[in-house]
């Protein structure tokens, strides 16, 4: 589904990724950890668009496409969503006026009719029913005044609206105490299936033990220096970063 | 220090005119007084710090008649092709700022007294408020109303009535040249009345240009409460400055909603409340769009001259095109006036490299034991929430569209009256999605 190749990419001419590999398959669940700085949430936002992020080299492809060659809209409207580290306050934009042009504008994407009221309210409050979502937080505006655990649930819960193939969590657990951890968990678990994949950025193995993943890797200074499968991200709790930062300064060249 | 602009062929000829229409008119006295006071003044140039900005000199200058042509004929249908007629209102039609009988519904005599001006002459409180309002002889504009005004409405609602339905005034603008047309308006709510008033505007069939020069005096009594909408949503070729002068008295509550949604070229709007007694109540909404080449200015001022009031001002503007925002507030808190509550704040959305706004917020506080803060902010669209919008998929257009009606829509969600709130947020969205478009 997911495939990146030697990507590097900079910010105002700082190298922040410095080549990445990583192939995610249909039905898997990837978890990326790693110390402060390393490039996790770089990663994120590279690969949903951001517009500070420059490509320096190395190709991401998702489903077959050139995904960096898509607007992040239309990587929205391919199946990719993004997860926020810190969802954004829209005063004056409705949530469900929001959802609304969201999945009618990625229906539009794929040739389909807009979505008839009655039906999008029907998949409304089955969504809600689903994730668990306050539904009267769906007539606020979006986000405004929302505690920062119901910003993630909501973030959850339009990923539960828009069915993405692929999701990208950037630090969903920051923030969050142990009752919206479980919550925002469940929720994610019940959108698991075959179809798609999920990448879990976070920095704390305790999300981990709620949405278990299939691999695990560790990412520092730009690179993956690491991979392995869940006992993995136990090991880095146990253990910390810094074993593997020493490991690491033995196998680089001496510069 | 004042500077009197010359070469306006309009200026020069005023004397003239004034000593011609003097003979026949209502209060000759109030009119000499002002059109004095006017010559003294002149008309405002870009040295006069309060029209820095805003240069209505070129305004002035083509060839601009007072004499008012016969109203036309007006039939329902044509009214109604106007588009402003609203549901469940007394409306109150005027062409050229004086009243069409024919085409208007009064609210009841017991609760509302109407009169054009001309013939008020008779009433209390005409007697007692016209032209007595505190900063109108600043203004250079008004003067030339008092001076020269030919008609409008005197409303006065009687104590401790509930006027339900809204009085919405349509104000239609005829012409068969360039033309300077000046209403004047008194609206009194008596001790303990309540009454709301919504004004609308269209040109007729116009040829030329009309600048409209009116005045509102409005006073609010005792315990009074008037909220008053000012739907300024005209076509091409009119240019308005207005003023609107109120005075509260004690625990009254006066609600100014001015929306500035227009093709006109000039919109200068002059807002002042005087709150001449104690715990008074005062919100000032305004949203404001300047595109092509408009200018809208609206200078408002609130004058906390005695303790215990409260005024709470927030304007908004989106400036597109060659568009030109000019925003000036200004808040006096009098010595006496302890224990005031006063904010203000503007904000403001300037999308084009082309369109320029000046604002300036002012507080000036004399007394020691008050609440107040003000402040303004200039800025595009936030980068932040339209990043969020189309990592929903939602495209550049639409998510830009939708980010500055929201930022249009805070303002308009304080509108009361559904009709005037769907009618504006209609014409915003209208005019901002045709901008994302463009």
């Amino acid at each position: 589904m997911l495939n990146i190749k030697n990507l590097h990419a900079a910010v105002e001419g700082n190298a922040i990724l410095k080549g990445i590999n990583l192939n995610v398959k249909a039905g898997e669940v990837h978890a990326i950890m790693g110390p402060n700085g390393s490039g996790k949430s770089s990663l994120a936002s590279v690969l949903a668009g951001r517009e500070a992020y420059e490509v320096t080299e190395g190709s991401v492809e998702f489903e077959g496409k050139d995904l960096l060659d898509m607007s992040p809209e239309v990587r929205a409207r391919e199946g990719v969503f993004l997860a926020f580290q810190y969802p954004v306050e829209i005063p004056g934009v409705s949530n469900i006026n929001f959802l609304k042009t969201a999945v009618n504008e990625i229906r539009a994407h794929h040739g389909q009719p807009p979505m008839q009221a009655k039906a999008f309210l029907d998949m409304l409050k089955q969504k809600q029913k689903l994730m668990e979502f306050d539904a009267n937080l769906m007539n606020r505006s979006l986000n405004e005044g929302f505690s920062g655990g119901e910003k993630k649930r909501n973030d959850i819960f339009q990923m539960a609206m828009l069915e993405p193939k692929l999701a990208i969590m950037d630090e969903t657990d920051s923030g969050l105490d142990i009752d919206a951890l479980r919550v925002v968990s469940a929720g994610v678990n019940k959108l698991r299936s075959k179809d798609n994949a999920f990448v879990i950025i976070t920095h704390y193995q305790r999300l981990l033990e709620y949405i278990v993943p299939d691999y695990v890797h560790v990412l520092y200074n730009g690179r993956i220096v690491k991979s392995g499968t869940k006992e993995l991200a136990l090991e880095l709790e146990e253990k910390g970063y810094d074993w593997l930062k020493a490991d690491i300064r033995l196998e680089e060249p001496v510069q | 220090m004042t500077t009197i602009a010359t070469n306006i062929s309009l200026y020069d000829s005023l004397p003239e005119l004034f000593a011609e229409q003097i003979g026949g008119a209502s209060y000759p006295e109030a009119r000499k007084a002002a059109f004095e006071r006017f010559q003294q003044l002149g008309f405002p140039t870009v040295k006069t710090e309060d029209w820095k900005y805003t240069n209505v000199i070129p305004y002035l200058k083509n060839g601009i008649g007072i004499q008012l042509p016969a109203a036309p004929s007006l039939s329902a249908a044509q009214l109604e092709a106007t588009g402003l007629l609203l549901p469940d209102v007394y409306r109150l039609v005027l062409v050229n700022g004086e009243l069409q009988p024919q085409l208007s519904e009064l609210p009841p005599a017991s609760k509302v007294t109407i009169r054009k001006m001309s013939e008020a002459a008779e009433e209390a409180a005409f007697q007692q408020y016209f032209a007595k309002s505190k900063k109108l002889d600043e203004h250079h504009f008004a003067q030339l109303n008092t001076a020269l005004f030919t008609d409008g409405l005197f409303i006065e609602a009687k104590a401790k009535t509930q006027v339900e339905q809204p009085i919405h005034i349509i104000h239609l603008y005829h012409s068969t040249g360039n033309l300077l047309v000046q209403p004047r308006h008194l609206w009194v709510a008596q001790p303990g009345a309540e009454m709301q008033i919504i004004e609308s505007v269209a040109g007729l069939e116009q040829s030329g240009t009309v600048l409209v020069n009116s005045v509102v005096e409005a006073v609010v009594t005792e315990r009074a409460q008037l909220s008053h909408y000012q739907l300024q949503t005209s076509g091409q070729h009119s240019r308005f400055i207005n003023q609107t002068l109120v005075q509260q008295h004690g625990k009254s509550l006066y609600n100014n909603y001015t929306f500035t949604l227009t093709e006109a070229d000039l919109v200068r709007n002059n807002l002042n409340v005087s709150l001449d007694d104690e715990r008074t109540e005062t919100h000032l909404y305004g949203f404001y769009l300047a595109m092509g080449n408009q200018l809208v200015d609206n200078h408002t001022s609130v004058d906390h001259r005695m303790p215990n009031c409260e005024s709470n001002e927030l304007y908004r503007g989106v400036m597109l095109d060659k568009g030109t925002g000019v925003f000036n507030g200004k808040i006096f808190v009098h010595e006496d006036a302890q224990k005031t509550n006063a904010f203000q704040q503007n904000n403001n959305m300037v999308l084009s490299p082309d369109a320029n706004i000046y604002t300036k917020p002012q507080l000036e506080i004399f007394a020691d034991d008050v609440k107040c803060s003000h402040g303004t902010t200039i800025g595009q669209v936030s980068e932040d929430a339209l990043f969020y919008l189309k990592a929903r998929g939602i495209g550049d257009v639409t998510a830009r569209s939708m980010l500055v009606k929201a930022f249009a829509f805070d303002i308009t969600a304080q509108v009361k009256i559904p009709a005037v709130r769907k009618r504006v947020e209609q014409l915003a969205s209208q005019y901002l999605t045709a901008a994302a478009n463009n």
